[in-house]
């Protein structure tokens, strides 16, 4: 069973972790709630607690959300605030960030980032770059939010991972949830954030349960953005992930584990800011590093990672940094060729031990 | 040039120019006059508005002295880019004061403008200070936008002026954005979403003008169709250059926008219907002297006789200066006089903002976020430059 650590969290998103605090570990008693189900209570509290925000999208109102996600918002906040849009990205997009512009906190949910690439301009130019352009006189209170990466059988134009394009730009946030905990208290510290954050969801697990604390039920609850969560503590080996992939690293630990690897799996939570000191003070315990992400591997969140691994804590690196990704292609449709275009936990498994010189790479083909 | 209906009383017109007090009771006057517009407006799909214009002597006097501002602003930053103190793209409006002018006497600072990147004449329009222009063309910290923008970058929000956009079209779901935030918060204002000739053919304007139009958001699209998108002119890019008629079911009407009385006469009436019935178009009929940018001489795809002939004929600032005279609200002289302190005003301006020190190193990292969560961002060797975000 996965083990959840619970911290005690100060106020919502701007204040750093107390010192010397205890971590209180979970029954299995505790209150289950689905990814789905933690958005939709982020959505409807915020909204409820603030007049300003409203959610746009295609299908979010009487369809009750293509996945489900905004079920029941129409009926409590009317066509007003539950915005049905038609499927014009680039025009709701603009849209949303000048009602931001003016004062309001739009939502803005793209039935899956690859859909946002007819956005990318609005979101780049007209959201993330106009505090910086005006010295702080527009500000840009926005979240983008809605499925990103790989689902099943969707083919290679609707399986892209966004994450290290969104994360390479100043004047973004970028926050990816794992648990139900991440997705209720990431999301609303989004909405709350006075900045354009990209919020990155997975559609595989918008059904998947996870146990909640009465703290995360909370409606004041929120994850400060940009800190990681360390998942699993280990002594071996630093595994960083984010989204579905640390459900796969930490269902690869449990298998190290039985080999005598111990792992510690970080949960990124935050592609933008990235969590550098987190991740650096992980490394120098363990000494040994692998990245797992979805997306593609150049120029991935991994590299990011990597770089900083070795601007910083180089001297306490004792093998090469590892990484695992998606494969260098379009991902295909045929269920044999998607899983070998995918990270799976063996991978995770393997790389690990490498890293750990339990095993060697196998030889390059000339 | 245009019929003009006196309404000035004998006793206002001055018996020599030691009745100068008399006159200058004149040029504050908010007595009514009745202009009219040099053309008819033409509709689509709505009854155009009649082609008398109240106004009064002071609006009168203001319009001049607004565009001749306006006028001279352009004409320095020409110079200064020439000086290389303005670096990169400078794109100006010299030509098109009367869309600015106009637009202003028919709104409120509560009504929102948001316009391209020939910005400069709009943010005086909107309540810019000629210092806080030049100062950010020539990219030093009393600038509006403290120098980080540039040319193409300038706000003012609190004058609901939301800028300032260099990517061709942005602005307009933006300013569709504007008019459905004013809608949300039952403000009664509404948003005028500039664009070009050029822009027109954008995509992402149709889809923000479906959604204004199904959702009856208080947008009125501004077209000022100078004619020419950059180097390619209006029908070579458009199948269809009647940009007021480009809205199918969205309402529209063209104006001559060389006529700040026609401008402004438009603006009052679209801010009616935008009001009430949701968007509607507007272009504007007018022309720019400059060429696109100051990279671009404006001579290599139209003719100097083409130029030429709308100073000649259709000047903006001279139309008012016309009216100035023909109502007997001041002399030559003294119009020239206004010009030469407006000109004077403008040097003063430049003098100072050059004096405007560069923005202090550590704004390099500033504005990023609203909220930086102490988190690093670094220069361009992270050993050397980084900074904390607050």
């Amino acid at each position: 069973m996965l083990r959840i650590m619970g911290k005690k969290l100060g106020a919502p998103g701007f204040t750093a972790l107390p010192a010397g605090l205890a971590l209180r570990s979970y029954s299995s008693s505790a209150k289950q709630m689905t990814i789905r189900e933690a958005i939709n209570s982020a959505l409807d509290e915020e909204m409820a607690a603030d007049q300003s925000v409203f959610l746009m999208g295609e299908e979010v109102g009487e369809y009750q959300g293509a996945y489900k996600v905004s079920k029941g918002l129409l009926q409590k906040y009317g066509p007003e605030r539950v915005v049905d849009t038609p499927i014009t990205e680039c025009g709701f997009t603009g849209i949303g960030v000048g009602a931001a512009f003016y004062g309001l906190r739009p939502v803005v949910e793209f039935m899956t980032f690859n859909f946002a690439m007819q956005a990318m301009d609005q979101i780049i130019n007209s959201a993330a770059k106009t505090n910086y352009m005006s010295s702080g006189n527009i500000s840009v209170p926005i979240v983008f939010r809605g499925p990103n990466g790989a689902a099943a059988g969707v083919g290679a134009q609707h399986s892209q991972c966004y994450a290290a394009w969104y994360g390479s730009c100043p004047g973004l946030k970028v926050l990816i949830p794992y648990s139900s905990e991440d997705a209720r208290g990431l999301l609303k510290a989004a909405i709350r954030d006075p900045d354009p954050v990209v919020f990155l969801e997975n559609e595989l697990l918008y059904g998947e349960a996870f146990p909640v604390s009465a703290e995360v039920l909370d409606s004041g609850f929120c994850i400060p953005i940009g800190k990681a969560k360390i998942e699993r503590e280990g002594k071996h080996v630093t595994i960083t992930a984010f989204s579905k992939m640390v459900g796969f690293s930490l269902q690869a630990a449990e298998i190290l584990a039985k080999d005598g690897i111990d792992a510690e799996v970080i949960n990124l939570r935050s592609i933008r800011p990235l969590d550098r000191a987190t991740i650096n003070a992980s490394v120098r315990k363990t000494n040994r590093l692998l990245t797992v992400e979805e997306g593609f591997p150049q120029h991935g969140v991994g590299a990011e990672i990597c770089a900083s691994i070795v601007e910083d804590s180089f001297g306490y690196l004792d093998a090469p940094v590892e990484r695992i990704t998606g494969a260098d292609v379009p991902l295909p449709y045929a269920a044999n060729l998607e899983r070998m275009a995918l990270p799976q936990v063996e991978d995770i498994v393997r790389a690990a031990k490498r890293a750990c010189y339990r095993s060697l790479p196998i030889a390059a083909t000339a | 040039m245009a019929q003009l209906t006196r309404r000035t009383t004998d006793l206002l017109k001055p018996f020599s120019a030691a009745l100068s007090s008399t006159r200058l009771l004149t040029t504050t006057s908010t007595n009514p006059i009745t202009v009219e517009t040099s053309l008819p407006f033409t509709g689509h799909r709505i009854d155009p508005p009649s082609r008398t214009v109240e106004t009064t002597p002071q609006e009168l006097m203001s319009f001049f002295r607004d565009m001749a501002l306006m006028r001279r602003m352009e004409i320095a930053a020409d110079s200064l880019y020439k000086a290389k103190l303005i670096r990169g793209f400078c794109h100006l409006y010299d030509g098109q004061e009367a869309v600015a002018v106009g637009m202003e006497a028919a709104i409120t600072k509560k009504d929102c403008i948001i316009t391209a990147y020939r910005d400069h004449c709009i943010f005086i329009g909107r309540g810019g200070t000629l210092l806080q222009c030049f100062s950010e063309l020539m990219g030093r910290k009393d600038g509006c936008s403290k120098g980080k923008g540039g040319s193409m970058h300038f706000y003012k929000k609190e004058n609901g002026f939301y800028g300032g956009h260099g990517i061709v079209g942005a602005q307009v779901p933006l300013g569709c954005g504007l008019a459905f935030a004013q809608k949300y918060s039952k403000d009664e204002n509404v948003t005028f979403a500039m664009y070009g000739d050029g822009a027109a053919n954008q995509g992402q304007l149709f889809e923000a003008l479906n959604m204004a139009a199904l959702w009856d958001l208080p947008a009125i699209l501004v077209c000022e169709n100078n004619h020419y998108g950059m180097g390619t002119a209006e029908w070579r890019a458009a199948k269809s250059p009647s940009y007021y008629k480009r809205g199918d079911y969205v309402p529209g009407l063209k104006v001559d926008g060389m006529d700040a009385f026609a401008v402004k006469q438009a603006c009052k009436f679209a801010k009616e219907h935008a009001l009430k019935n949701g968007p509607i178009i507007l272009e504007m009929d007018t022309y720019r002297y400059h060429g696109h940018s100051m990279s671009d001489p404006g001579s290599t795809y139209r003719t100097r006789d083409e130029i030429s002939g709308v100073r000649q004929e259709r000047d903006p600032v001279e139309r008012i200066r016309k009216l100035v005279l023909s109502h007997d609200l001041a002399t030559e002289k003294e119009l020239k006089d206004i010009e030469k302190e407006v000109r004077k005003k403008v040097d003063e301006a430049i003098a100072q903002a050059k004096e405007s020190p560069m923005p202090d190193p550590s704004e390099l990292f500033t504005n990023v976020y609203v909220k930086g969560y102490g988190v690093e961002a670094f220069g361009a060797d992270r050993k050397e430059l980084k900074a904390v975000l607050p």
